[in-house]
């Protein structure tokens, strides 16, 4: 087996027997959402009118609770020694735990979003792009991320630090995640939107892997 | 788990394969690594000098034990012989040759640290596997065996007590072999049978032509190893810069 | 790794290699920085504040463009200076080129949020509100929290060296976003503000350079002389460092030779 099938399977095996990690992180999303009906009240055009964004927003929040333990238990266990010891390429061993990351909370967010889009109305034409273009910006949600998990390993206060650190560089795939899924409740084309995404995807996809790796190989100095 | 050829041992027949894998004691001259060196090696932590002008050598099939008092820096040096932390003077080398690969190195050394790296969501098998696949090794079955886990095979690691898991982070240098092993306080948590498992493993890697680098301030477990005083290497702190 | 470092300093000194040439350079540039500095502003501010023109639409309040110009243009500097420092940190370990961006962080802050507070002061008489989305303000915001990301991701650490490295890494993570950042920012306010907000006819007329020029003038050479203090206090703090170090370790290794 590869390096990266090697480390994806493990990473997976590992989510699926402690599976109530993923299942906290999705009820986050849906518990974060509904907040926000009791915010700023019920009324189906307002909710309809700001339902993208707000799947949208929590969905990073959702995400960035659980980036904060992609590599901090392989930190504090040793794991991280040993891969770095290991010999194999540390960019693709990232990318697997990138990987392994997505599929366990990156997927199941996107599967429940058109249930919480239902109960802030969403209107039809909305649900298509909200669930592609969470399909093409969560990866890079978790390609940042991890990025940004890397760099606080060993701060004494990892999690606060990690949100200051990555929310600002979420800004774009918040941007473009939202204007996907308004131009198409307003009648336009949604697919440029769904570009930039895939672009920032890919750009996150090169770069991302070696500075998460470079800021790993600092950490276990 | 197939058992596929490790880095270091490219040029072994099917036949040797079959004993590396299922059939303890193995033998061989397996290792064709010389000598591993250090030299004006010099480490800081925490922004503190730990040691400075270090020198050693291990030759081949060779031991060295650490020793110094609590802070003289040899879990540092342990981490600096496996590339982990980075000298701030001197280098490493091999057989005389200065290390340049830091993956090739990393490849030719198991490290066993404080920390055991073992995942209690899986099992001891599957907590072996992966290492086995990351390393190219494949010896699980006698690793276990060797080190007296070979009835917990199946059990979740998260059931084994302290030094269970102990054993079971030691297992990781029996199941793919490489010619240096750095180990850090190995005898910690271990009783009188494993102690003599641990012992007995370290003198079959070494006869397979195997170096040993060992902190320990405890139990021997390597016999004739030379030994190298960390305290002898203290900083003598005198630098300063002029006052600009 | 194990590339020979030559031996000099002990303990934390080694963070900044030789410090001594870098430095004699930085203190004979000090004076003149801060002296340039100082005329610049007794110069340039009552000329900005009192003796330009006022435009014929904004009246007096087009006087806060001078603070808010050179504060916008030092906070972009600023942090393509800590980029450079970083990667030449990162690529070739030169200590002193991180030190200058640890050192800037806080002053590149500084010239955000002042460009923020003259952006703030400038909006309520031109648009009727402290804040509008308008992208440039907005872009200044987000550069603001990189900032502040920046300053507490360093500080993070308990060891100097880990926070020095992380920051220089997550500096140029930075440095590549900032125009995804400001690209994102510029076409989601062409998408949502109506345009009379975004461009109110306002140019810059000759008259306006001279005020301007002297106050980035001042500006640029003010950041030059409080950077060369901060290194300084810097360096002196690291000495401080080094000696209560040096007796923590000879308390931990009474055969070490004093």
């Amino acid at each position: 087996m590869s390096v990266f099938t090697t480390v994806l399977a493990r990473d997976l095996r590992l989510a699926i027997r402690q599976s109530a990690d993923s299942l906290t992180v999705v009820a986050f999303f849906a518990i974060a959402t509904v907040l926000f009906p009791f915010g700023v009240g019920p009324e189906a055009n307002i909710l309809a009118r700001i339902a993208g964004g707000v799947l949208w927003v929590t969905a990073l929040l959702a995400a960035l609770l659980s980036l904060d333990r992609l590599f901090a238990v392989d930190f504090e266990d040793g794991t991280l020694d040993q891969l770095v010891l290991s010999g194999v390429s540390l960019p693709m061993v990232v990318l697997a735990k990138v990987s392994a990351h997505w599929l366990t909370t990156g997927v199941p967010l996107i599967v429940i979003s058109p249930v919480l889009a239902l109960t802030l109305h969403l209107p039809m034409e909305g649900y298509l792009p909200l669930l592609l273009a969470l399909l093409v910006g969560t990866p890079t949600v978790s390609l940042i991320g991890a990025v940004g998990a890397a760099l606080v390993l060993g701060t004494r206060r990892g999690g606060v630090l990690l949100s200051f650190l990555v929310l600002p560089l979420y800004i774009p795939i918040l941007i473009f995640g939202t204007a996907a899924v308004e131009a198409a409740t307003t009648g336009m084309g949604f697919t440029p939107m769904l570009s930039v995404l895939g672009g920032l995807m890919i750009l996150a996809l090169t770069l991302s892997a070696w500075a998460t790796a470079a800021a790993i190989r600092q950490a276990v100095e | 788990m197939p058992c596929t050829p490790g880095k270091n041992l490219k040029e072994i027949n099917s036949t040797t394969w079959i004993l590396l894998c299922y059939g303890p004691p193995m033998v061989g001259e397996n290792f064709t690594a010389q000598e591993f060196s250090g030299s004006g090696l010099a480490c800081r932590r925490g922004g503190r000098l730990v040691f400075e002008g270090l020198q050693f050598a291990v030759p081949r099939g060779g031991a060295l034990v650490l020793r110094g008092a609590n802070g003289s820096g040899k879990t540092t040096l342990l981490r600096l012989m496996a590339g982990l932390t980075p000298a701030a003077a001197g280098q490493l080398a091999w057989n005389g040759a200065p290390v340049e690969d830091a993956e090739q190195h990393a490849a030719s050394l198991r490290f066993i640290s404080h920390l055991d790296a073992i995942k209690p969501a899986l099992t001891v098998t599957e907590n072996l596997n992966f290492w086995a696949a990351l390393w190219g090794g494949g010896q699980i079955p006698h690793a276990l065996q060797m080190l007296g886990l070979g009835h917990l095979a199946a059990y979740p690691a998260r059931l084994l007590s302290a030094g269970q898991r102990h054993r079971l982070a030691l297992a990781r240098l029996l199941v793919a072999p490489a010619p240096l092993w750095l180990l850090d306080e190995p005898g910690n948590a271990l009783d009188d049978s494993s102690l003599a498992a641990l012992t007995q493993a370290i003198a079959d890697h070494r006869a397979r032509g195997g170096m040993v680098i060992v902190a320990s301030h405890g139990a021997a477990f390597v016999s004739d190893g030379n030994t190298l005083d960390l305290g002898t290497f203290a900083p003598t702190n005198t630098a300063h810069w002029s006052d600009t | 790794m194990g590339a020979s470092v030559g031996q000099g300093w002990n303990f934390d000194v080694h963070r900044f290699a030789n410090p001594t040439q870098f430095m004699r350079i930085a203190n004979a540039i000090f004076p003149w920085a801060a002296g340039l500095s100082a005329l610049l502003f007794v110069v340039g501010l009552p000329i900005a504040l009192v003796t330009s023109p006022a435009d014929y639409q904004q009246g007096e309040t087009v006087r806060i463009f001078y603070l808010h110009a050179p504060a916008a243009y030092m906070c972009m500097m600023v942090y393509g200076i800590m980029a450079v420092g970083s990667a030449a940190y990162l690529i070739w370990r030169h200590p002193m080129a991180n030190l200058v961006a640890r050192a800037s962080a806080p002053l590149g802050a500084i010239f955000t949020a002042l460009c923020l507070i003259c952006g703030m002061l400038w909006g309520q008489p031109m648009w009727g509100t402290f804040w509008v989305w308008d992208a440039r303000l907005t872009s200044t915001l987000i550069l603001f929290f990189l900032y502040l990301g920046y300053i507490a991701l360093g500080d993070a650490f308990e060891d100097p060296e880990r926070g020095d490295k992380a920051a220089a890494i997550l500096a140029l993570v930075g440095s590549v976003n900032l125009p995804i950042i400001k690209f994102s920012v510029d076409w989601w306010n062409t998408l949502h503000q109506p345009s009379i907000m975004s461009k109110k006819g306002f140019s810059v007329d000759a008259g306006m350079l001279l005020p301007l020029f002297l106050m980035l003038g001042a500006f640029i050479t003010f950041y030059i002389a409080v950077l060369i203090l901060r290194l300084r206090s810097e360096l002196l703090a690291a000495k401080i460092r080094n000696a209560r170090l040096s007796q923590v370790a000879v308390n931990h290794a009474p055969q070490a030779a004093e």
